[in-house]
């Protein structure tokens, strides 16, 4: 079955070449702890080994708290590990890394800027000169469907145009790898399933590696060529699972559909089921 | 059909329409603005009235508690007749000098200190109990030291005004730091931002907020601080007026110079309020009432 599946790419690499490769996240051993506010410490998450292929997206599926964010802080090289290595490109990370752009689940929008200022923001940091960046900007806010909302504020606009914004925000550098932490985790129902067919079209154009958290397995099946389960806290690598629907996938809402979706769907609640359990235990024990 | 059966009582022609929804909510609109206003007038009217009359009917002594009519005498005079140091005009701009220079200091010195402090934490722990420990000391105070070590002129009054406002700002600022979004900084970190990116593109503007609220606080006490220390010793200015006035046992000159500098505070605060207004014009329209007064 797809299950420990070896490092077999699940969909056809994009463009072969030897750049390509920059995009790969190696991430082997990784242990974090933290010191709790009591002076304790936490391991948050334990010994993690996985490979994102350039090119590749990458789902991670745990119970909360299992250390998810924790393992998106390491690639981006916003926090440090205790222990093992994360390595774009072959390096090692080493502060902030390069050619990463990152979405959260709040908007991580500038209020005062508006939704042209927030773009713009990306390629200005990089050295863009202002004329080019603002072209760029205006393109991408046309690529993601808010054409004619530059001047607006973010806090005038809905939450899944804000998340539209988020999205160009990120995109527009080019990266190659995006890490987003549950980024469309406090949508309704409908516009999330917008934003995940945009979110796949956005990237089949650009092909960045993508690791992408979330707890919604329905997200990570329709979205994902990998997903990988956490385990509860601490968080390691349970399992790993292909997921083989073919690609261009459309729209979001009607591969839910598909036998094959809900198969896979299946296989993984199964591995997932028992950390939930185990997870909602820990929390309820603790309170 | 089913509304006439419902609701009997009610003919074709009492069928509202959206335009009589619209008119009648004008109405309830302009009736309510008409009684605020009616309230705000009512309200100098008692007090101004009150006093008069209490003064008058000599219930209350004019004497130690001044009277409109006499406030209003003072004032005339004042701005007639001038003081012994010289015309009023001269006078209120040297207060308002030594306030706006104070101010100035202050909320520059607040503001840098305010953002270094909050952005290292290492400074922060190490001057924390220290800048408490100042904040608690009655700062006006320390006017009485200004005075004698630094004379009568302006410097004192600048330096005491510039120690009130400091500290206002100064916690507002390193507030400010304090609340930014960390997912913002994160963000902007990630794409590749420097520490004096970070700080220009997402701390100082996200500070800006608390700062700014902060000034409105603060030219009061920069008022506060040079009327203060003229008081306690100088050559011209409002304070000295005040200090001359009770002197002389008169009050309603006192009273006007309190009014002076009121219109004074006022009219800085609007200009403040301009600027409220241009630097955070990407804000929601206010979410509280206690904004709108």
């Amino acid at each position: 079955m797809a299950e420990r599946s070896s490092r077999r790419l699940a969909a056809a690499p994009a463009a072969d070449d030897v750049s390509a490769d920059a995009a790969r996240i190696e991430i082997s051993g990784l242990t974090k702890r933290f010191l709790t506010p009591k002076g304790e410490p936490f391991t948050a998450i334990r010994d993690v080994t996985f490979t994102v292929e350039p090119g590749q997206f990458c789902a991670i599926v745990g119970p909360t708290g299992c250390g998810k964010s924790t393992t998106l802080g390491q690639v981006s090289g916003l926090e440090r590990p205790s222990a093992g290595t994360v390595k774009v490109g072959g390096r090692e990370v080493q502060g902030i890394t390069r050619g990463v752009s990152f979405m959260f689940q709040a908007d991580a929008l500038f209020p005062w800027k508006t939704v042209l200022g927030n773009v713009v923001i990306g390629p200005t940091l990089t050295g863009t000169p202002r004329k080019d960046a603002i072209a760029l900007a205006r393109d991408w806010l046309r690529r993601v469907g808010l054409a004619g909302f530059e001047d607006r504020y973010p806090h005038q606009l809905s939450g899944g145009m804000r998340k539209r914004v988020a999205m160009a925000a990120a995109l527009i550098n080019q990266p190659k790898i995006l890490l987003m932490d549950e980024p469309f985790g406090a949508l309704d129902v409908q516009t999330k399933a917008i934003m995940q067919t945009e979110l796949l079209g956005l990237w089949e154009q650009l092909r960045p590696s993508v690791l992408f958290i979330t707890h919604d397995l329905d997200e990570a099946v329709a979205l994902a060529d990998r997903v990988f389960i956490m385990t509860s806290s601490p968080g390691s690598i349970k399992h790993s699972f292909d997921i083989d629907l073919p690609r261009p996938r459309g729209e979001v809402q009607e591969i839910r559909h598909e036998p094959r979706f809900l198969e896979l769907q299946n296989q993984i609640w199964a591995s997932l089921k028992d950390e939930v359990e185990r997870a909602y235990a820990q929390t309820a024990g603790a309170a | 059909m089913s509304s006439t059966i419902a609701n009997p009582a009610s003919s074709a022609g009492a069928v509202e329409t959206e335009s009589d929804i619209q008119i009648a909510a004008r109405r309830a609109r302009r009736r309510r603005t008409a009684l605020v206003w009616l309230g705000r007038l009512l309200v100098p009217v008692i007090i101004i009235g009150g006093w008069q009359w209490f003064t008058s009917a000599g219930i209350v002594d004019k004497f130690f508690f001044g009277q409109p009519t006499g406030v209003y005498h003072a004032l005339v005079d004042l701005f007639t007749k001038g003081t012994a140091f010289g015309s009023i005009w001269l006078n209120l701009w040297i207060t308002i000098k030594e306030a706006l220079y104070g101010f100035l200091l202050g909320t520059g010195a607040g503001i840098v200190f305010g953002l270094l402090l909050g952005q290292n934490r290492f400074l922060a722990e190490v001057f924390g109990p220290y800048i408490k420990i100042a904040n608690s000391i009655p700062r006006i105070i320390l006017g009485s030291i200004f005075v004698v070590a630094f004379g009568l002129g302006t410097f004192p009054k600048v330096l005491l005004a510039a120690v009130l406002v400091f500290f206002i700002v100064f916690f507002n600022a390193f507030q400010g730091v304090r609340e930014v979004d960390q997912n913002l900084v994160a963000n902007v970190k990630v794409l590749g931002a420097s520490p004096l990116q970070v700080a220009r593109h997402v701390t100082i503007p996200s500070a800006l907020t608390w700062i700014i609220a902060s000034l409105h606080t603060a030219f009061g006490f920069s008022i506060i601080g040079a009327l203060v220390a003229e008081v306690l010793g100088a050559q011209h200015g409002i304070g000295l007026i005040i200090v001359q006035a009770q002197g002389q046992f008169d009050m309603d000159t006192v009273f006007a110079a309190m009014l002076i500098m009121a219109v004074v505070t006022l009219v800085a605060e609007s200009f403040l309020a301009l600027l409220e207004k241009r630097v955070l014009s990407w804000r929601p329209p206010s979410r509280s009432e206690a904004q709108a007064i």
